[in-house]
C-alpha cells in the first residue's frame, strides 16, 4: 500500500515535470547557448542571475531530463514547504534540497549549509541564485552570497557552471497574474572552479566576472 | 483527393532533387557557405512540407489549428523584439489570449463579415486603449503601433490562409485546403526561385539598406519562374492556368513587399533574425514573411473572382 502511494507519487512527479517543460517551451521558448561543449552528466553547481519565479523551471527545462532528475535546486524550506502543493513541488518534481534560513526555525546548533553539503557528498548536481533573493532593482546582478564560496571550498572537484537568464522577467512581472509568451535566453558558461588559495572576495569576484561576461553573450 | 496525393508526390520529388543537389554540391565544394546554407534549407523545407502535408490531411481543422499555432509562435517573436513596456502588459495579454483565439474562433465560424473587420476594427480600437488606461505615456505612439502591426501581421494576415478552406467555390467542393497548398508552394517557391538566381546572376541590389541579398536578377527570375510554377498546378486550383499564373504572380510580388517589410522592421531593432525556432535559420517568422501579405490579398481575389 505505502510502496503504491509511492511509485503513484513518482508517476505524478514526472508528469508535472513534464507539464512544466511544457509549458515553459510554449511560453518561454528558451533558446539555449551553451559557451563550451553541451550539458554534460558531470557533479556541477550551476549558478544564476535571478530575476523572476520562472528561472528555475526555466533552468530544469533545457537541461536533459536524463540530467535533470540528478540536479536539484537549493531552496528556501520557508517558501517550498508551505502547504501541500508547494511541497510536491519542491519536493517531488524538483527534488529541491531545503535550506531553513530563519535562524529560529533551526534546532540548537544545527548548520544550515548541512543539507547542501548532504546532496553535494552524495554526487547531486545543484542550482543555485547565489545573489540570494529576486533581483528587482535596475542593476543587473546583486552582489553574490558567500555559499557559493562555501561550495567551492568544501567540494572543490564539482565543477561551477555560471548560468544566465534574460528577458524572462518580462514574461511575467511581479504582480502580474497572466504571462506574456516571450522568447527568452539562457545561456551556459565556461565551467570554474576556485582556484588553490583563492580568497572569498577574489573568488566571489571572479563568478561575478563569469556572470557577467556571460549576458554580453546571451544579449548579443 | 487524389490530387492531394499527387501535390505530395511532387513535393517529395522536388525535395528529393533538392536533397540529392546539396548532397552533389556537398562533394564538390565542401564547406563552401552557399552549399551550408543550402542544405540547412533544404532539411527545413523537408519538415515544412511533412507538417504542413500533415496538417491538410487533416482537412480544415489540421490546417486552422496549424495556422494558429505559427500564429502563436510569430507573436512571440514579434514581442520579444518590442520595446515591451510594463504598462502594456495587459494589452499584449488581450492580443495573445484573446485577439489570436476569437479570430480563429471567427473563422472556425465561417463568419467572414466579423473576421475580415474584427481586428481593424475592434482590435485596433481595443489595443490602444488597454494600453492608454495605464496612464503611461511614454513612447505611446511607438508601443501601440507595435501592438497594431503585431495583431496584423501575426493573427490577421496569416488567419487568412486557412480561411481560404472554407471559401464557397462552385465545383470545387470539399477541394479548399488545395488552395492553401497552391499559395504557399508559390510563395515559397518564388523564395526558393529568387535565391537561386539572386546566387547565380545577381548582380543589382534592389534595396542595399534592407536586404543586401536581394537582386533585381533575382526577383524577375525567382517572380517569373513562380508565375510559372502557379500555371504548372493549375490543376490543384479552380483557376484557369492564366489566372493561376496571374493570381500566382500577384502573391509573390505581395510576398517580395512583405519581406521588405518585415525587414525592415529586423534592421530597425538590430537584429539579423526573428528568433531561433531553426537552427541557422532564424524563427517562425523569417519562414512565414514572405506569406503574410500575400494571404489576405491572395484571399480577397479568389472571393471576388471565383465564390459565391
Amino acid at each position: 500500500m505505502r510502496r503504491a502511494a509511492g511509485v503513484l507519487r513518482d508517476l505524478a512527479a514526472f508528469l508535472a515535470g513534464r507539464a512544466i517543460a511544457l509549458v515553459m517551451r510554449l511560453f518561454a521558448a528558451p533558446r539555449t547557448v551553451w559557451v563550451q561543449g553541451g550539458p554534460l552528466a558531470r557533479q556541477r553547481i550551476y549558478f544564476a542571475n535571478h530575476t523572476s519565479n520562472a528561472d528555475l523551471p526555466l533552468i530544469w527545462t533545457v537541461l536533459p531530463p536524463d540530467l535533470r532528475v540528478r540536479t536539484r535546486p537549493v531552496a528556501a524550506a520557508d517558501y517550498w514547504l508551505k502547504g501541500p502543493v508547494r511541497a510536491f513541488f519542491g519536493r517531488d518534481v524538483f527534488g529541491a534540497v531545503l535550506v531553513e534560513r530563519r535562524p529560529e526555525a533551526r534546532g540548537e546548533g544545527e548548520d544550515p549549509m548541512a543539507t547542501i553539503r548532504a546532496a553535494l557528498d552524495r554526487g547531486d548536481s545543484l542550482i543555485i541564485f547565489p545573489e540570494g533573493r529576486r533581483n528587482e532593482t535596475v542593476k543587473k546582478l546583486l552582489p553574490l552570497k558567500a555559499g557559493l564560496f562555501n561550495m567551492a571550498l568544501s567540494h572543490p572537484e564539482v565543477e561551477l557552471v555560471p548560468v544566465w537568464i534574460e528577458n524572462l522577467n518580462k514574461m511575467m512581472p511581479r504582480g502580474e497574474v497572466v504571462p506574456i509568451p516571450l522568447i527568452s535566453t539562457i545561456a551556459f558558461g565556461r565551467p570554474m572552479q576556485r582556484a588553490e588559495g583563492e580568497g572569498k572576495d577574489d573568488f566571489l569576484a571572479r563568478a561575478r566576472e563569469a556572470l557577467l561576461a556571460l549576458r554580453e553573450r546571451a544579449t548579443s | 483527393m487524389i490530387d492531394l496525393w499527387l501535390l505530395f508526390l511532387f513535393a517529395f520529388g522536388c525535395l528529393t532533387l533538392a536533397t540529392v543537389a546539396g548532397g552533389l554540391m556537398r562533394r564538390r565544394a565542401p564547406g563552401s557557405e552557399f552549399v551550408v546554407d543550402w542544405n540547412a534549407r533544404v532539411e527545413v523545407w523537408w519538415g515544412m512540407v511533412v507538417v504542413l502535408g500533415l496538417a491538410m490531411l487533416a482537412g480544415f481543422w489540421g490546417v486552422l489549428l496549424l495556422f494558429a499555432f505559427l500564429s502563436f509562435a510569430a507573436l512571440r517573436e514579434f514581442v520579444t523584439i518590442a520595446h515591451l513596456d510594463r504598462a502594456d502588459h495587459w494589452a499584449w495579454a488581450a492580443v495573445f489570449f484573446l485577439a489570436l483565439p476569437v479570430q480563429y474562433g471567427l473563422i472556425a465560424a465561417d463568419w467572414y463579415g466579423l473576421y475580415s473587420i474584427f481586428l481593424p476594427v475592434y482590435g485596433l480600437v481595443l489595443a490602444p486603449v488597454i494600453s492608454v488606461l495605464s496612464g503611461r505615456t511614454k513612447r505611446f505612439l511607438a508601443r501601440i503601433g507595435a501592438l497594431q502591426m503585431a495583431m496584423m501581421v501575426c493573427i490577421y494576415c496569416v488567419s487568412h490562409v486557412p480561411a481560404l478552406v472554407l471559401l464557397d467555390i462552385p465545383g470545387y467542393e470539399g477541394r479548399g485546403v488545395l488552395l492553401v497548398a497552391f499559395l504557399v508552394l508559390v510563395t515559397q517557391g518564388s523564395d526558393v526561385l529568387q535565391y537561386v538566381f539572386g546566387r547565380l546572376y545577381g548582380r543589382h541590389p534592389i534595396a542595399p539598406a534592407l536586404s543586401p541579398r536581394k537582386t533585381w536578377e533575382g526577383f524577375w527570375g525567382g517572380t517569373f519562374s513562380a508565375a510559372v510554377l502557379g500555371a504548372m498546378l493549375w490543376w490543384i486550383t479552380p483557376f484557369s492556368p492564366l489566372a493561376a499564373a496571374l493570381l500566382a504572380f500577384v502573391s509573390v510580388l505581395l510576398g517580395f513587399l512583405s519581406g521588405l517589410v518585415m525587414s525592415a522592421i529586423k534592421r530597425d531593432r538590430g537584429i539579423k533574425d526573428w528568433g531561433h525556432a531553426f537552427p541557422g535559420h532564424g524563427g517562425f517568422l523569417d519562414r512565414m514573411d514572405s506569406v503574410v501579405f500575400a494571404a489576405p490579398v491572395f484571399f480577397h481575389l479568389v472571393r471576388y473572382g471565383w465564390a459565391v
